[in-house]
């Protein structure tokens, strides 16, 4: 099937089986690949991408499911190096990954976290992320990384 | 006194980190090469059974499909699954690469399906028909050791893999019948999944050409992959090219040197073309190894005033259905460290280490050791218990003093150093533990069941020497460092480890930038590819830094040392005349100076030829440890139980650790929060379930349950700082040791809140399900 889907804001026209999914689209059609796959089922959030807007896992969703649709992943966060997302800041700063495996889906989580409430209490921080699993750090420095770049926003507005 | 900032010891975000942040570093499965194809495994769905046929031609027919290889194809080709630690003729076990008339667990591979695309070869995996006449599983470990148990491997004798038995040391029996009173345990250490977030992948690429096997693969040992995959394959090592990229966890489970990782090599070499393979998170589950899994019968001989004398009993441990590649030598580290960091007299232990038709056991965080520490820290609360003494007091009365130390314990570990009572009266001040205990009074007078735990432990850390820590394990214990220093003054550093998230590239970045006096950021540092990096051992065992860094360390010095003889010569001084002061070489009580960039470039240019030395500056160094160390510490916790559901909270979680001196406190702390949500794990709720039948239950991550971050409160952590003689650094290791103090503690806390309702026993997981029925149990 032909389908056309913005990524990262570019428009990728593509034929696909029906049964590709999105999270094998993007990194085996397109090349993206800091989005990961962790375990198939919708559980450890590896693969986890903004589809208009919105955290949703790609292990789990079919590519033609998004034709027509805005599909954001990592990469696509930041343009250069010098110009991090301010939740890849906090990331760093507060040192929120080791293995990096579960990175980008927890980053993808915790940004579009940040865009719908942008001063998040600890609570709120871990009841986001309780869909995306983390085997190295015991979520604590990620709690501190989304802190982080929440203040970073506030400095920004 | 240094001139410049010292690196070391600071707080210093790592250098790995924005090309993980940005998605822009690549693991084994993001690797594509020209005429790549890729591997989908037949696997059994039976824990034992005969093979009766398998049919592979619906498969070989499927557009795409490349290739079908079974064992038929393989059989006097290739070697067995490659293992250091092999049990003795008649208890070993030849395991092949595919499954050879019989199937010994479910997720055995049996056949491998190579074809064009991904979803091809999982298509012509399910095309393969394999006819299989079940026979009966032996999956309980006390069952697997009744003399009419089903056998695993029906030439063996019975079902063990290796046996230790007790010395019948006198010394024990004579502490015993002095005692006031034995608690007698038996403890379930169960079995749990490692799950490394990013599963095994392995892409192996023979070059028909040069002939040379180039192997990425996901795995914490790259050398050890090498020297293997050569063994097993019939290869020449300098034929074989091993790199593991960015390695998305290990955590134990990815130091074995698997059955897929020599046959994708032997596949793409019949093939000539590259081939790959990326776990599921199923097969992650069946096909990886697995931790713990241990019974312990134990008893402990103890004094009215709480002084444990001595234990004795049995660890049984599971081997699961063949011996991996440590596996059956992982149990034996646990009788050695069942002293913890207490004085006792003598133990006594036998190992029983057993066959189960099950997925094999290696190591896992801790390896043996955690469920040594959790054993002796419930047999201490037991004693606590029978002699109404407090659990912190108890566990006072039997440390080692301080001025004990370098100690012999009972069980011949020569401890290098440790203050347990330091750690513990941070603790104790930092949980403000009267009045923890008054909180607790007061809920409990409320009908709240609140308890508090406790756990001091101490582990044993960058093994060594080389001459065995465990009597079968066939590695070295040194590690490798190289440094090169570049005609700029640059540094390149190798070393023999392998990080995957510990952080090494910033922690031996800081290390060259102390000794240099140049910038961090002009520092580089390589691993995990064999053609790059001098042979080394790889990641372990809390060996990255004590070792590793060790040796990174020696070759330092070693640059250092020549750099300072080139730049008294070319100062005009003596040698003994020229010192480093953080920046520059200068001559003793002179003006003349010489940066190490200034060195560097005439090591390099050589105009002023030095006598007595070779041009270039670089240095490669091998360090041996000529002994363990011992890292320690002191955790407490709070937790309260749902009467009505059995539901465990966990509302207060202190660790005060002691890994000696620290080179990042942030990458420290990575390590404690880690390993101590990991322990806690463990304990709340992991677990590898199989069926009577060997079925496996927990075979996705709906099943099997992971911690999660809504599950804790913020940990709390202070440190002390006890430095080890045994390295140039005084570092300890510091991987191992919030999973190891977790673990018991949060059990201890569990136990204290449920005892005044009569519950004398739990064993982990405490889930919900199990508490409850304790509580049901307790109540009739």
């Amino acid at each position: 099937m032909k389908i056309s889907v913005t990524v990262n804001g570019q428009v990728q026209e593509r034929d696909v089986e029906p049964r590709t999914l999105l999270v094998h689209f993007l990194r085996e059609n397109l090349g993206l690949t800091g989005t990961h796959i962790g375990c198939e089922t919708t559980i450890c959030g590896a693969c986890t991408v903004h589809l208009d807007g919105r955290a949703v896992k790609s292990c789990t969703m079919f590519a033609v499911q998004v034709d027509g649709r805005a599909v954001t992943t990592v990469e696509g966060l930041a343009k250069d190096a010098e110009h991090l997302h301010p939740i890849q800041t906090g990331f760093w700063e507060e040192h929120g990954l080791q293995c990096g495996y579960c990175t980008p889906g927890m980053i993808m989580t915790t940004s579009a976290l940040l865009a719908e409430n942008a001063n998040p209490s600890e609570a709120e921080i871990r009841h986001a992320i309780e869909g995306n699993i983390c085997r190295c750090t015991g979520y604590q420095q990620i709690v501190n990384a989304v802190q982080h770049a929440a203040r970073l926003g506030k400095g920004a507005r | 006194m240094p001139v410049r900032p010292v690196s070391v010891g600071q707080r210093i975000k790592r250098r790995e980190d924005p090309r993980l942040i940005r998605g822009l570093s690549s693991y084994t499965d993001d690797f594509k090469l020209h005429g790549m194809l890729h591997a989908a495994f037949v696997r059994s769905d039976y824990a034992a059974g005969k093979i009766e046929k398998i049919d592979a031609s619906r498969a070989l027919a499927r557009k795409g499909v490349v290739a079908v290889y079974t064992f038929d194809d393989l059989r006097g080709k290739v070697g067995r699954t490659p293992c250091v630690a092999r049990p003795e003729p008649g208890r070993d076990a030849e395991h092949p690469l595919l499954a050879d008339k019989f199937v010994r667990w479910v997720g055995q591979p049996i056949a491998v399906v190579i074809a064009e695309d991904r979803y091809v070869a999982r298509d012509g995996a399910l095309d393969v028909s394999v006819e299989i006449t079940p026979l009966p599983a032996n999956i309980d470990l006390k069952r697997a050791l009744e003399p009419d148990a089903p056998r695993v491997y029906a030439d063996h004798k019975d079902n063990i893999a290796l046996h230790i038995p007790r010395s019948m040391n006198p010394e024990v029996e004579k502490l015993f019948a002095e005692a006031d009173g034995v608690v007698k345990l038996e403890l379930v250490n169960q079995k749990v999944a490692p799950v490394s977030m990013e599963g095994r992948a392995v892409l192996a690429h023979w070059d028909e050409g040069p002939q040379k096997l180039t192997l990425w693969t996901s795995t914490q040992v790259p050398h050890l992959v090498k020297q293997s995959v050569a063994q097993c394959l019939g290869l020449s090592e300098i034929r074989i090219r091993v790199i593991a990229p960015e390695v998305g966890g290990g955590f134990g489970a990815k130091i074995p040197v698997y059955a897929e990782e020599c046959l994708l090599p032997w596949i793409s070499k019949q093939l000539r073309r590259p081939v790959k393979w990326s776990e599921t998170r199923t097969e992650n589950l069946m096909g990886t190894t697995h931790g713990r899994g241990h019974i312990h019968e134990i008893e402990g001989a103890y004094k009215k005033t709480g002084e444990l004398l001595a234990l004795r009993g049995r660890v049984i441990s599971d081997c699961g259905a063949y011996p991996s590649f440590f596996g059956a030598s992982i149990a034996t580290f646990t009788p050695l460290m069942m002293p913890g960091c207490y004085r006792v007299k003598a133990i006594d232990v036998e190992v029983v280490v057993v066959y189960t038709n099950t997925m094999a056991t290696d190591a896992y965080r801790g390896a043996g050791r955690p469920e040594a520490a959790y054993t002796v820290e419930r047999v201490l609360d037991e004693v606590a218990v029978a002699t109404g003494l407090d659990a912190v007091e108890v566990r006072r009365r039997n440390f080692i003093p301080k001025s004990a130390f370098p100690f012999t314990t009972a069980t011949g570990a020569v401890y290098d150093s440790g203050d347990y009572e330091l750690s513990l009266a941070k603790a104790l001040e930092r949980f403000d533990y009267p009045a923890a205990r008054a909180k607790q009074a007061k809920a409990r007078a409320e009908g709240k069941l609140v308890g508090i735990g406790v756990a001091t432990f101490t582990e044993i850390c960058g093994l060594g020497p080389s001459t065995g820590a465990s009597p079968i394990q066939r590695t070295g214990s040194w590690e490798a460092g190289m440094v090169r220093v570049e005609p700029t003054g640059n540094v390149i550093i190798t070393t023999g480890v392998s990080p995957h998230g510990q952080g090494q590239e910033t922690a031996f970045a800081q290390m060259a930038a102390d000794a240099f006096g140049i910038d961090g950021n002009d520092v580089e540092v390589l691993h995990g590819d064999t053609d790059v990096v001098t042979h080394g051992v790889g990641t372990f065992g809390s060996r990255g830094l004590v070792v590793g860094g060790t040796a990174v360390h020696m070759a330092l010095e070693k640059v250092k040392a020549k750099a300072s003889r080139i730049a008294a010569h070319l100062l005009d001084a003596k040698p003994d005349q020229v010192t480093f002061d953080g920046e520059s070489f200068r001559v003793t009580g002179g003006e003349r100076k010489m940066s190490f960039r200034q060195v560097a470039e005439a090591a390099h240019l050589w105009n002023v030829p030095i006598p007595g030395e070779e041009p270039g500056l670089e240095a490669v160094a091998r360090f041996e440890p000529t002994g363990t160390t011992f890292p320690f510490g002191a955790h407490f916790c709070e937790v309260e139980v749902d009467p009505d559901t059995g539901e465990v909270a966990l509302t207060r979680y202190l660790a005060v650790d002691d890994a000696g001196k620290i080179v990042n406190p942030l990458l420290a702390d990575g390590q404690r929060l880690g390993g101590i949500i990991q322990g806690l794990g463990q304990a709340m709720c992991e677990e590898v379930v199989y069926d009577e039948s060997g079925q496996l239950l927990t075979a996705t991550l709906m099943d099997y349950a992971m911690p999660k971050a809504h599950m804790f409160p913020r940990i709390e952590l202070d440190t002390t700082c006890t430095p080890t003689h045994l390295n140039p650094l005084g570092a300890k290791g510091i991987g191992e040791l919030g999973t190891i103090g977790s673990t018991p503690c949060i059990v201890s806390a569990v136990l204290d809140a449920l005892r005044p309702r009569g519950v004398k026993h739990l064993d982990m997981p405490l889930k919900s399900e199990r508490v409850w029925r304790a509580l049901q149990e307790a109540a009739r």
